[in-house]
């Protein structure tokens, strides 16, 4: 038998008790749908997750900080009373948690541009902003961020600060707005915020800056609800912060940012990080910072993909089954057809593509399925609940992972099928066409 | 090419082991001639259809020699033996067999697609065999809406579809009034008459083993009346 006329033979097959074909392909049929649909939303979580990452547009950029090593971390805690370290700070960013890291001084920035890989060093400088204010509102806390070369903010209305420009440039949060006293975004450009910022001797300095556009944070975006300041904000802030505070004393940074090329590849990055901490720093890119959060979502995927899976084998028993009863069936027919000289093992492949193409038939309808509600749910969420994630599709779905989807439950279903499909084979032309 | 197309000796088939060994079989002998009608004869239980099964290499002899076409069958396995049970046998079996939600066409064709024939070449040869059995008009219809003389003819249509050498008919109007049973009858005997194909066909019926050339008869699983082993 030619293997075209094998597949068109199996197919037909499956159809002539379409019951029975019908509700075995159900549930392969939920298996496929629940699989599509757990791992369409890790591929929509993290392709957003991606986007975000993209858009932040820092993938040259790697946040240095310069571990304490007396102090490592999870499970090193020491009971005993640690030496000072006048440098030692406890920042709650760029570490792991737990461990604190030594602030960076001029002479570890000098150190960091002379490492083989680093083109630039800027130390990020931390600004404590007590409130901001418009002209007649009240005073709000604020959380204040630089912003690199390079990078780029989620803009809502207005534009991003010029990192170039002489005068004072600041872009706020999208909710700050009405607290500010502004009905709309578009009326809030070109006001000026008064940011307060206090310094050594709890004296308050005040630093006005414009206000050039509003931002919406973004789920991956390390700078969060913060208002951002360009360079020139951003110097006068740490001058009236640093007021009465001996220079060298001022120059404590709790971390670096280092560019290296905008071309390196994975390898050149793992290089360059392996630099660092032979240097006694660590480097940490926004991938990196990013990347225990696709772990999780990962690890989530995983776990529904379990369940899924489990629907699967359970579906895969039914496929089993359909096909005993069917080879039950059809003992005659099989018997005259291997009279008739087929190979056992064409009744073997016929059985088995019978199989193959119900569990086809489940996982395509499933997941078929699976991309329209999946779609649709998306649809809807990012109109309500996610609405403050713009660009999320939470269920999105990506061809390659589509089909492996169908391949696997295919494969699945063949397995189910050799069972029956060896018993078929093995039967006997002439006890199958015995008659009295 | 040799004139025996069949040559027994002394074939033996034992069912089961031990304590439930039943010996169907219990040694015949005898040739088959080209295009020969053979009856093989006797009553319910007395070996017939073991024979038949054993000739149509369907089941292996428990002992003995079975030569097709001077070949020893013994020598056929896998590939050769679908390849001959595909091309040289054609089968026509008291139940019909027919796949009853399927055209009588592509019942026919069944043999056709087994050896791998190209759709357009099993439709041809296809509706030939039906024209012979004057039922092309039906090519299109399920096979469980046929009477059972058409079904009866479908499946000689199909028997024929492969130009076979050898028909085997077991018990072919069991199922048949006699005047339905008459007419396939004749169709058989002209096949046997016209295209030289040898028939041998299972029957506890006298008359319709009249007709042979031959009757093998079979009792407890031996042949009696070895007289009518001599060419009628
Ligand atoms: N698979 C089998 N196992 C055991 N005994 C069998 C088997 N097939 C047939 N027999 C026995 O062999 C004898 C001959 O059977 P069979 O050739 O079918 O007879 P017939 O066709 O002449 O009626 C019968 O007694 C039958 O019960
Ligand atoms: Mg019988």
């Amino acid at each position: 038998m030619k293997t075209r006329d094998l597949v068109s033979s199996a197919i037909s097959n499956t159809f002539r008790s379409k019951t029975r074909t019908v509700l075995t392909a159900l549930a392969i049929f939920i298996g496929a749908f629940t699989l599509t649909l757990t791992n369409g939303l890790g591929t929509g979580i993290n392709a957003y997750i991606d986007d975000t990452l993209e858009g932040i547009g820092v993938s040259d950029v790697l946040t240095v900080t310069k571990p304490d090593p007396s102090s490592v971390g999870f499970g090193a805690s020491s009971t005993e009373p640690q030496l000072y370290d006048p440098d030692s700070i406890d920042v709650d960013q760029g570490g792991a948690p737990g461990s604190s890291v030594i602030a960076l001084t001029p002479e570890d920035l000098d150190e960091l541009s002379s490492i083989n890989g680093v083109l630039d060093v800027q130390a990020v400088r931390q600004v404590t902003v007590d409130f901001v204010q418009t002209a007649d509102s009240e005073l709000y806390v604020a959380q204040l961020a630089g912003i690199l070369e390079g990078q780029s903010l989620n803009i809502t209305a207005g534009r991003e600060p010029d990192t170039d420009a002489t005068t004072h440039e600041v872009v706020i949060p999208a909710s700050y707005v009405e607290s500010l006293g502004f009905t709309d975004a578009s009326a809030i450009i070109g006001e000026t915020l008064t940011l307060q910022v206090s310094d050594a001797t709890r004296t308050s300095h005040s630093v006005d800056a414009e206000i050039v556009g509003t931002s919406e944070p973004t789920l991956a975006s390390p700078l969060g609800e913060s208002i951002v300041a360009n360079t020139s904000l951003t110097d006068a802030l740490v001058e009236a912060q640093n007021t009465g505070i001996p220079a060298e004393q001022a120059e404590r940074y709790p971390q670096a940012s280092v560019w290296f090329a905008a071309d390196a590849s994975p390898e050149d990055i793992t290089a360059l990080k392996d630099r660092l901490s032979d240097a006694g720093y660590s480097g940490l890119t926004v991938e990196d910072q990013l990347g225990t959060f696709t772990t999780v979502i990962d690890g989530i995927v995983l776990v529904l993909n379990g369940f899924a899976v489990i629907a699967l084998i359970a579906a895969s028993f039914g496929i089993v089954n359909t096909l005993l009863m069917s080879v039950q069936e059809r003992t005659r027919e099989i018997g005259l057809m291997k009279a008739m000289g087929m190979g056992s093992g064409k009744v073997f492949g016929l059985f088995s593509l019978e199989a193959t193409f119900i569990g086809f038939l489940g996982s395509a309808v499933g997941v078929f399925a699976a991309i329209i509600s999946g779609t649709a749910i998306s649809a809807a969420l990012s109109e309500s609940l996610l609405a403050d994630l713009p660009g999320l599709q939470l269920i999105a779905f990506d061809p390659a992972t589509t089909a492996v989807i169908i391949l696997v439950i295919m494969g699945i279903a063949f397995l189910a099928g050799t069972l029956p499909a060896a018993r078929a084979a093995k039967a006997d032309p002439v006890t199958s066409l015995r008659y009295e | 090419m040799t004139q025996q197309i069949f040559t027994v000796h002394d074939l033996r088939k034992t069912y089961g082991h031990g304590q439930n060994a039943f010996e169907a079989l219990k040694g015949v002998s005898f040739t088959i001639d080209r295009g020969e009608s053979i009856a093989i004869l006797g009553k319910s239980g007395s070996g017939k259809s073991t024979l038949m099964h054993v000739l149509a290499l369907l089941d292996a002899p428990t002992s003995g020699k079975l030569s097709l076409d001077g070949v020893d069958t013994t020598s056929l396995r896998g590939k050769n033996l679908n390849a001959v049970r595909n091309k040289t046998f054609g089968f026509v079996f008291q139940q019909f067999f027919l796949t009853p939600n399927a055209t009588v066409l592509e019942n026919v064709t069944l043999p056709l697609k087994i050896a791998g024939v190209s759709a357009s070449e099993r439709r041809r040869r296809g509706m030939e065999a039906l024209r012979q059995l004057e039922l092309d008009d039906k090519a299109k219809n399920k096979a469980v809406n046929l009477s059972g003389g058409q079904k009866q003819r479908v499946v000689i249509a199909r028997a024929l579809v492969n130009n076979p050498s050898i028909i085997f008919a077991d018990e072919p109007t069991g199922n048949l009034d006699s005047a339905t049973g008459a007419v396939v009858e004749d169709i058989l005997f002209d096949l046997n008459a016209q295209n030289g194909i040898t028939l041998i066909v299972v029957t506890h019926d006298e008359e319709l083993a009249a007709r042979c050339d031959r009757q093998l008869r079979i009792r407890d699983g031996l042949l009696v009346d070895e007289t009518l082993e001599v060419a009628a």
